[in-house]
């Protein structure tokens, strides 16, 4: 497990609900993040918003009366995978710098 | 002015479908309503939606369904029709490029959905028919056809079963690859 990859997705929606977002939020902010190349189709981000609840890496905020979207955040358990992850990705850069000698 | 076409599509060329709703749409006729085999639609400016559709997990009315509707909503895409399970959306080609999946593993979901679907029918269509026939053959009831009609709407079936296990090994081989 703690050697998994997370997915693009899975990454940019754990970055994005270090404040709490809506869906729609998520969309456009992974999107904003990454200068417009990642673009997550809402059905994939529905799947993987579950997925992230049932996980406890994310949770969903109490619903606002006012406001039918739902918010989500992101957990203490959801920051330290991203944290092991980023690590990973640093690795990953590390290596691909020293052997092409970027 | 509303336009209907009767049309039918095999539920393994969903994406035949999909594409020729997104073909009548850049003539400019969007879909607003459908039925079994039975497409109706408005005009509209030409390439103005995107039409896209999917298998859901529940039935329409079940509130995982509702939930799932009204966040497709907030992203911009609006629920045209639905026929059993299947919901047909469509969004605005000025609010961006209209994708339900962005990635392999979502739309290897929602094939294997598809491919249970069709193969639950295919089973029982194949065990009726050839229960029929058997029956026909050793008890000489008089002839039931209806047994052929099973067996053969499982053959058919089991057809698109083979073409939608191609299309998911072709997810797959792309997945290994790529994310």
């Amino acid at each position: 497990m703690a050697n998994m990859a997370l997915t693009e997705a899975v990454y940019y929606i754990l970055l994005s609900l270090t404040k709490p977002l809506h869906g729609y939020g998520i969309i456009q902010n992974a999107e904003k993040l990454s200068g417009g190349r990642v673009r997550l189709a809402a059905g994939t981000l529905y799947g993987a918003i579950n997925s992230l609840i049932e996980k406890g890496w994310i949770e969903s905020l109490p619903e606002d009366k006012s406001s039918r979207k739902k918010e989500y955040v992101i957990t203490q358990t959801g920051r330290e995978i991203l944290i092991i992850e980023i690590e990973r990705l640093k690795e990953l850069l590390r290596n691909g710098e020293e052997i092409l000698g970027g | 002015m509303r336009t209907v076409i009767h049309k039918l599509f095999f539920v393994w060329d969903f994406d035949k479908e999909e594409k020729w709703l997104c073909d009548m749409a850049a003539k400019g006729f969007t879909l607003v309503s459908v039925g079994f085999c039975r497409y109706e639609f408005e005009k509209c400016d030409p390439g103005e939606y995107g039409v896209r559709l999917q298998l859901l997990n529940h039935r329409l009315h079940h509130p995982e369904s509702q939930h799932y509707l009204s966040f497709l909503e907030e992203t911009g895409a609006e629920h045209v029709g639905s026929f059993l399970s299947w919901i047909y959306l469509r969004k605005r080609t000025s609010e961006g490029a209209f994708e339900l999946f962005s990635d392999f593993e979502s739309r290897i979901k929602h094939l294997n959905r598809i491919i249970l679907m069709v193969i639950s029918i295919v089973a029982a269509n194949l065990y009726i028919g050839i229960f029929n026939i058997l029956m026909c053959f050793f008890y000489h009831n008089e002839a039931n056809y209806l047994g052929f009609i099973n067996l053969a709407i499982g053959l058919i079936g089991s057809v698109g079963i083979w073409k939608l296990l191609r299309k998911r090994k072709k997810l797959k081989n792309d997945k290994q690859i790529f994310e």
